[in-house]
Order: C-alpha cells, then sequence, then structure tokens
C-alpha cells in the first residue's frame, strides 16, 4: 500500500479547531432536542415509585379515553428483552411482570402536548405486589427471597462472577519481603452530561422509522431497535445529530429510545422523548459502587511479586456493560507494572438501584484508585520514592503481561520522569509544610477494545467513505460517533492531510445509517485509532486515484508523483504539477465522481482462557500524574491548585483536542474524589438534580499542567493511541496519595468530603501519629 | 417580548420561535444553558415565564452575532473551550455580559461569573482562557463585542 505524507506533518499534531466549532460557539449545531417534526407529539414516560414489585394489572383505560392522547404503551407490547451485551439480554422497553428499581418504565404516553401526556399518565393506575428490596450488593451475594432477575447465579443477585489465577500467588506471598492490604470503597458516580437523553421518532407511511437520537452508539442503537421492534434493520433509519457529552451514559441502547420509537409506530405520527433531568440521574448507567480488596507482595527491593485482589461491584438493575465491568476490575490493574502472579475474584450483584454501566475509564477507574494507593504505602515503608517504586516496575515496551495482555508502544517511564522533573516533586515530597502535600497517582487504558461486542456477520470494525465529485469538495461518511471529543475534525483533518488539500475541502458528513458505514461507535476509547486506521486507508485508497489521473495529465508515471497543498506534483520536480481539482477531473473522465473506501479490523489478541479478551487492546495508553493539595485542618476542606498530568497517547494528532480531553478528564476524576456521589437510602436515589449531584466548579478546578511525551505507536494512525479515558485514572489516587503527604492520613473510601478529612485527622490523632511535626 | 404564555422562557424561545440555540439541560434553574440576557442581565431562561417578560428586551445566543463571530466567540472557537459544545451558547451569554459590564475581569471575576455555567467537557480552563482572551481583543479594538 502507499505509504502516508510525510513528516512533518501539514494539519496533524497541530492544534485544530473543531470544523464545526462555528455552529457551536452560534447555537446553530443541531442537537436532537432541537429538531421539530410536522406533527410532533410529546412521549412521556411513567416511572415506578416501586424499587421491587411484581406488576399485578395496569389500568390504561382513563388514559386512553382522554382526548388529544393517541396512545399509551405497557411492557407486554413490546417484550424482547435486550441489553448492550449480546449474552445478557435481561432488559425489556417497558417492564414486563415486575419493576426491578424506582425509576423503572411501567408505562408510556404519546399525547398533543405536555400537559395532556402528564394528565394521562396520572390516570394510569398500577396495581402491584411489594417485593423485598435488595440495595446492598452483599446482601445478594447468598441466596436470597426473590431473586431480581431468574438469571442471577443459584438463587442469587448474583449477575456475574469472574475467577482468575494466573502464576503462583501464595507462594509469592510466602516469600514476600513486604507485603500490604487496601481495601477500596467507591460510592456510585454518573456521567452528568449536560445535555438531557432525547430521542425523536418518525413511522412514515413508506413502512420505514427514523430516529434521532442523543446516542454515542448509532449501530447498537439500531440493532436493538430492529430486535425489540420487530423491523428489519433497512426499515430503521438512526440519525445522530450532534450529542452533548456521553462519557459512556450514552452507549447503551436505552429503554427510552426503543419506547419513543415504538410510539412513532403506535400512532404513525413523530414523537418526542425528552428526559428531564431527574430521569437522566435514574437512567443513570454510571460508574458501579464498588467495594475492593487488594494484598500486594514485593521483594525487598519493591519488585512486585504478586496481587490478590477481589470486587463486589453494585450492578443495579440491569447487566448492561456488567460482565465487562467485572472482567475489567480485574483485568485492568496488569498495567503499566511487571505483576508476575495474580489472582482475581469479582462479582457483580443485581440490586434494586439504577442499573450502573460504562462511565469514562470504565472498569479501570477503582481498581486503578486502591492499586496506586497501595503502592504508595508500600513506597513508603519500604522506604523509597513512590516514583522510584514505579519505575523498578515499569513494563517494558514489547512486552506481554502474565493474563497475557499484549503490550507494543509504552512511554511510561518517560511519563514518569516528566511529571517527576516538571512537578519539581523531589523539592517537594514529604517537604512542604504541614496541611501541603504532593502525590503521585499513574495508570494506563485500552486504546479501543480489540474485540467489537458483536461478532456476526463478521466486519471491520471501522469503515470509512470518500466521495469526490466535480465540485472537488470531499464528503466522508463514517458511522464513528463525535460526542465532543473532536473525531469529525480527526476525520476530516487526517483525509485532509493525506489528500494534501485545506480542510475546509472536507465535509463531516452527519450520522446517518441509510448513507454511513458501520462503524462501532464511540466507546472504549476506539475512534482515533480505529476510525483514523480506516480514514487513512480510505484517503490513500483516493489519493492513488487521484495520482493516476495528474499522470495522464503530465504524461508521467504515477509513481513519480506526490500530493503537496491542493496539487499533485512530480516529486523530483515540483515546478510539473496539476492542481487539486485538475486532478480530480482527470480522474474522474471515466467513472464520474471518485468514491473510495476504508476499514480497520482488530486482529484476535489474547489467550486461550476463558475471558481472555476482555481487556485485551492494539494499544494501551499510559499515564502519571502529580497532584499539589492544600488542606484546611480545621474544616477539613482541600484544595488542589495543581496537578501535572504526564500522558501517552502516542503521537497527539490534534493537541487543542487531547489537552481538552486530559482536563476534561481531570475534571470529571477530581468530582469523584471532591464529593461526586449518588447517594441513596435504601434503594432510593436522593439526589438526582444537578443542584445536589455536584460536579466540580470553576473554582475547584486546578491549574493543569499537559505533558505530552508518547512517542509514536507502531499500529496507531500516524503513531496515535487514545486520550479519551486513560487520563481521568491517574487523578484519583494522585490527590488521594497527596492528601497522605499532607496530612499523614490514607483514604481508602471516594468521595473524599472534608468530613471525612475531619475524622480521619481525628483518628489519627488518637492513634497519637504525629506528621511533619503536627 | 410580547408573548403572554404561561410556560417558561426557555420553551417560548425554543418550541414558539424555534429558536433553539438557547438549550434545556435541567429545566431547574442548575445548569446554565438556558441562559439569555433580559436586558442586559443574564438570565436562567427555564426559571422565568415568558409573560413576565412582556416589553422587556431579550437577546439569545442567535442575536449576539451580526456579522461573523464576536470576538467572544472567535476566542472560544480558538482556544477549543468547549467539546460538546452544549454548554457553550450559555457560556457565551454569560462571558457576554460579564465583558460588558467589565472590560478586563480577574480570574476571579471570570469564576464567579461562570459558577452556575456547568461544563463536563472541558474543565473550566479554558473557558477562562478564551474569555481573558476576547477581552484583550476587544481591548485592541478587534472583534465585535458586547
Ligand atoms: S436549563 Fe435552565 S438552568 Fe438548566
Ligand atoms: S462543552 Fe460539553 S458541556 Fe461544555
Amino acid at each position: 500500500m502507499a505509504s502516508g505524507p510525510e513528516e512533518p506533518y501539514r494539519l496533524l499534531g497541530g492544534r485544530i479547531p473543531y470544523v464545526e466549532g462555528p455552529l457551536k460557539v452560534t447555537g446553530r449545531a443541531e442537537y436532537t432536542d432541537d429538531i421539530q417534526r410536522p406533527g410532533q407529539l410529546v412521549g412521556r414516560l411513567l416511572r415506578s415509585p416501586w424499587a421491587h414489585a411484581r406488576l399485578r394489572a395496569i389500568d390504561t383505560r382513563a388514559a386512553r379515553a382522554l382526548p388529544g392522547v393517541l396512545a399509551v404503551l405497557t411492557g407486554e407490547r413490546y417484550p424482547v428483552p435486550f441489553g448492550v451485551l449480546p449474552i445478557t439480554h435481561d432488559e425489556t422497553a417497558l417492564a414486563v411482570g415486575k419493576t426491578r428499581y424506582q425509576g423503572d418504565i411501567v408505562a408510556a404516553v404519546a399525547a398533543v402536548d405536555e400537559l395532556t401526556a402528564e394528565r394521562a399518565l396520572a390516570l394510569i393506575k398500577v396495581d402491584v405486589e411489594p417485593l423485598e428490596e435488595y440495595p446492598d450488593p452483599q446482601t445478594g451475594l447468598g441466596k436470597v427471597a426473590e431473586p431480581i432477575h431468574a438469571r442471577g447465579l443459584a438463587g442469587t443477585n448474583v449477575q456475574k462472577e469472574v475467577v482468575q489465577q494466573f502464576g503462583d500467588v501464595d507462594a509469592a506471598f510466602a516469600r514476600a519481603a513486604h507485603t500490604v492490604r487496601v481495601r477500596g470503597t467507591f460510592s456510585g458516580v454518573t456521567h452528568a452530561f449536560t445535555e438531557p437523553l432525547v430521542t425523536v421518532a418518525e413511522a412514515t407511511p413508506d413502512g420505514r422509522l427514523t430516529v434521532w437520537s442523543a446516542t454515542q452508539v448509532p449501530h447498537y442503537l439500531h440493532r436493538t431497535l430492529s430486535e425489540v421492534l420487530g423491523l428489519p434493520m433497512h426499515r430503521i433509519r438512526v440519525i445522530k445529530p450532534e450529542v452533548g457529552g456521553g462519557f459512556g451514559g450514552k452507549s447503551d441502547p436505552l429503554p427510552h429510545e426503543i419506547v419513543c420509537a415504538a410510539l412513532a409506530l403506535e400512532t404513525g405520527r413523530p414523537v418526542k422523548m425528552l428526559l428531564d433531568r431527574e430521569d437522566v440521574f435514574l437512567t443513570n448507567h454510571g460508574r458501579h459502587p464498588t467495594q475492593n480488596d487488594l494484598r500486594v507482595a514485593t521483594d525487598a527491593e519493591g519488585k512486585i511479586l504478586a496481587y490478590d485482589l477481589s470486587a463486589v461491584i453494585d450492578g443495579g438493575a440491569w447487566s448492561s456493560f456488567g460482565t465487562v465491568t467485572t472482567y475489567y476490575n480485574g483485568v485492568l490493574a496488569m498495567g503499566p507494572y511487571r505483576v508476575p502472579n495474580f489472582r482475581y475474584r469479582g462479582r457483580r450483584v443485581y440490586t434494586t438501584k439504577p442499573p450502573s454501566g460504562a462511565m469514562r475509564a470504565h472498569g479501570g477507574t477503582n481498581v486503578r484508585y486502591t492499586v496506586e494507593v497501595a503502592l504508595d504505602r508500600l513506597a513508603e515503608e519500604i522506604g523509597i520514592d513512590p516514583f522510584e517504586l514505579r519505575s523498578r516496575n515499569a513494563l517494558p515496551p514489547h512486552s506481554t503481561t502474565v493474563n497475557e495482555f499484549r503490550i507494543t508502544s509504552t512511554s511510561f517511564v518517560a511519563c514518569l520522569d516528566a511529571a517527576r522533573a516538571k512537578s519539581g516533586w523531589d523539592g517537594k515530597f514529604r517537604q512542604l509544610p504541614y496541611g501541603r502535600g504532593v502525590g503521585l497517582g499513574c495508570g494506563f487504558y485500552i486504546s479501543g477494545s480489540n474485540s467489537p461486542i458483536h461478532f456476526t456477520p463478521k466486519m471491520p470494525q471501522s469503515t470509512v467513505h470518500l466521495k469526490v465529485d466535480m465540485d472537488g469538495g470531499i464528503a466522508v461518511h463514517s458511522m464513528q460517533a463525535d460526542i465532543g471529543q473532536g473525531s469529525n475534525t480527526l476525520l476530516a483533518a487526517i483525509v485532509a492531510e493525506v489528500l494534501g488539500v485545506d480542510l475546509e475541502r472536507v465535509h463531516v458528513q452527519r450520522v446517518d445509517s441509510d448513507v454511513s458505514p458501520v462503524d462501532l461507535g464511540s466507546y472504549s476509547s476506539r475512534v482515533t485509532f480505529m476510525m483514523g486506521n480506516a480514514a487513512r486507508s480510505a484517503a490513500l485508497d483516493l489519493r492513488a486515484k487521484l495520482l493516476e489521473g495528474a499522470s495522464r495529465l503530465l504524461g508521467l508515471p504515477a509513481e513519480e508523483l506526490r500530493v503537496a497543498h491542493e496539487r499533485v506534483e512530480r516529486a523530483a520536480d515540483p515546478s510539473r504539477g496539476v492542481s487539486f481539482l485538475e486532478a480530480v477531473h482527470a480522474a474522474m473522465e471515466e467513472t464520474g465522481a471518485l468514491s473510495a473506501s476504508g476499514s480497520f479490523q482488530t486482529k484476535p489478541l489474547g489467550g486461550k482462557f476463558k475471558g481472555a479478551r476482555a481487556g485485551t487492546a492494539p494499544a494501551y495508553s499510559f499515564a502519571a500524574y502529580v497532584a499539589e493539595v492544600e488542606v484546611d485542618t480545621d474544616t477539613g476542606e482541600y484544595r488542589v491548585p495543581k496537578v501535572w498530568a504526564a500522558f501517552d497517547c502516542g503521537r497527539p494528532l490534534n493537541r487543542l483536542a487531547v489537552e481538552g480531553q486530559i482536563e476534561g478528564s481531570v475534571h470529571m476524576g477530581l468530582g469523584q474524589v471532591l464529593g461526586e456521589s449518588m447517594n441513596y437510602r435504601g434503594s432510593r436515589l436522593l439526589n438526582p438534580s444537578l443542584l445536589e449531584y455536584k460536579i466540580p466548579t470553576p473554582q475547584q478546578m486546578p491549574e493543569v499542567e499537559i505533558l505530552l511525551v508518547g512517542e509514536d505507536d507502531p499500529a496507531g494512525p500516524f503513531g496515535a493511541k487514545e486520550a479519551g479515558e486513560g487520563p481521568l485514572i491517574a487523578i484519583l489516587p494522585a490527590v488521594a496519595n497527596a492528601l497522605h503527604d499532607a496530612i499523614g492520613c490514607r483514604f481508602t473510601e471516594l468521595p473524599i468530603t472534608p468530613d471525612r478529612v475531619l475524622r480521619a485527622l481525628d483518628q489519627r490523632t488518637k492513634e497519637g501519629r504525629r506528621w511533619k511535626g503536627n | 417580548m410580547r408573548s403572554t404564555a404561561e410556560r417558561s422562557l426557555l420553551d417560548c424561545l425554543r418550541i414558539e420561535l424555534g429558536l433553539t440555540g438557547t438549550k434545556y439541560g435541567c429545566g431547574e434553574g442548575d445548569c446554565g444553558a438556558c441562559s439569555v440576557l433580559v436586558d442586559g442581565q443574564v438570565v436562567r431562561s427555564c426559571q422565568v415565564r415568558a409573560r413576565e417578560l412582556r416589553g422587556r428586551s431579550v437577546v439569545t445566543i442567535e442575536g449576539l452575532a451580526r456579522d461573523g463571530l464576536t470576538a467572544i466567540q472567535q476566542a472560544f472557537l480558538e482556544a477549543g473551550s468547549f467539546q460538546c459544545g452544549f454548554c457553550t451558547p450559555g457560556m457565551v451569554v454569560g462571558a457576554t455580559a460579564l465583558l460588558a459590564r467589565t472590560r478586563r475581569p480577574s480570574d476571579d471575576e471570570i469564576r464567579a461569573a461562570l459558577d452556575g455555567h456547568l461544563c463536563r467537557c472541558c474543565g473550566y480552563g479554558r473557558i477562562l482562557t478564551a474569555v481573558r482572551r476576547a477581552a484583550d481583543l476587544l481591548e485592541q479594538g478587534r472583534g465585535s463585542g458586547p
């Protein structure tokens, strides 16, 4: 295949403002809620006030009789179970037989306006038999009277159990010079994207259904709609307008999307289903509340000998991504260090609470916190610097972990060096006055899940189509789903780079299943790597056609030609050349509009054991962060004035976007430390609003110094790896370890609220431990 | 405004007038996505009824840019002060009001003005950068502005 453009790249590696930016800053970008179809109805949901109840009867007669109501739905109408993973289809669009959490959808209405829809909901009578609630996953580990799902393991509420062992963990502990044990407790947190969940659906007389939705994985939505509604996929058209943030929360096919489409089918009219903020919180699919327990063994020099890890994960009412989550909470402990012996037992338990799912740095965040706090303790116990402990254990490039992850590029040691030098660590650690401290946290993450969720039919993970007509504009079609991360911009920039043209020639088309080739969408930080490779290959294909056309015009062999800025020219004599448009027109003579296609498929990776594919990726990102904290020891409040974020995303292709991902990740990760928490009383969510669920404010945001130190990845497009999720992980333990440096207290429970800080200080005083002279 | 509607100003703008640049993020006054200017002051349009504003002047994001982008919009674009862009109209409106009353806001003033405008994507740092840069542009007489 033709090689790519030569370095230095014209666009890639620079700071490229978002191609749709002018629309976003003027309010002209179109999101799903901005769509208004003629005759559009309002869809509304009746949610269960019971956490766990058998549905005896639902009387919808009065609601149906209300003028202005066009449809009322209950679960029996569309009972086909679904779920994002094909192996755990345990959700239904509306509750069938019983409700499993406060917020489960019991009925739905389509009406001419909001008021009528609300009135109709109030007229629906639901007769239930309340069942025992199981808000606590610990209860569900054993046999329960009324399992939440029939598919729970042997009469319990356990949805998934993973048991893995590599090497000989017991022998490693027996010969260890040092061991520590850390038990972490994590509240659930949620995505809190600013755009609420929303779907518009329209069934038309030609027998087709069009669905616009705020989704990050249009393809899985498309499949699910087909399965549940019983329509072939080619009669359904899924369109993804601009999406106002997702962070994993818009990656499952969600019940309201299916209900909205069902109401459109029932009424023959367009229907909009806009969820209010409380409904968004109840839909959740956020990070799992988790308890984990880690023992680490090292030799006398601090070389890691073994991890012995277990986790109990609170899944809420449905499976969602839970089977993957259960594996990830173990296997994502495997980098960025060499761990020669590893044992893991993870159990994900259904509870009668809003479902947990995938949230940014899915499955890698909580376990990483526990690992990094444990390593900080070990460094202290052994008496070596935390940086030294990490670099002694760093996985080298081109190595294999004990559970057979293939590591190719890693600049982890460079991350450590940069974070240490730039933060002035050696002059600060244990030397700042009492109440102030610095801490180190590290991480790694998958750059795209190597295994697609669906295996049949076999197809590439990503495909990109290009079309150029005589106007010289390049239309790009792809189902990668830009939800704000800047993938449309990257797609345009890659195409423009390879073809040598200005960015404004390239028009990335909205995701529309009628014209966009399948791409598995925005999850698992796969887009840059996979779509990027597909786009590069499509553009190279198109470039070959242009060179052929130019070769005829110039009377020179195509191999002697190259693209330059808006031009094709002879490499050895640039004065001989034609413009881009002339080359396009020459290439079109035989065929009309030029088109080209490129795709990316992953090759099988991983071992032969059960679950071996979980966590395999074509590449991994690496991070080392230092956080500085200042604690007010009277109030327990603390600030994080500065973070040094050293990150290895290979070659950053759009620095503006990569830096934005890192700053946004610091914000989100910091939220989980400072105070974000889904609070429950029993099964009831207590804080379903943006007032009570507090994300960090501008005042709480630290200055973030970003240090991009990665080397080119051998398989990434132009050397790039992911930067969407990995940047979140390291900030959490960095802050916790900095708090320890500041006040001598360890925190193993998140969030670290001021009252927890005060309690920890009291405890330290009680134990008579002094810290930095206090 | 001439509306007599009982509904919120936000619904009136989005549904009746088709001015969808102003966003519904929470409907509870917590996110700032629905911010508009009423007689130059930032107002959460989800929290006021349209009829309460009879006879007052309402400027939405659609009304800010006359020819080309304003200095604030330009600065947001160049600094990468948004990702998903859903908070952006409200942020731009908030920043416009701030620069109209304070030509050279300090970082603390910018933070205070933007507190209550939630952004989940970019961590605020670049929004501060953009507001500072816009203040520079305006001071140098470059770019149209509040
Ligand atoms: S929509 Fe008005 S403040 Fe959120
Ligand atoms: S850019 Fe997405 S919420 Fe601010």
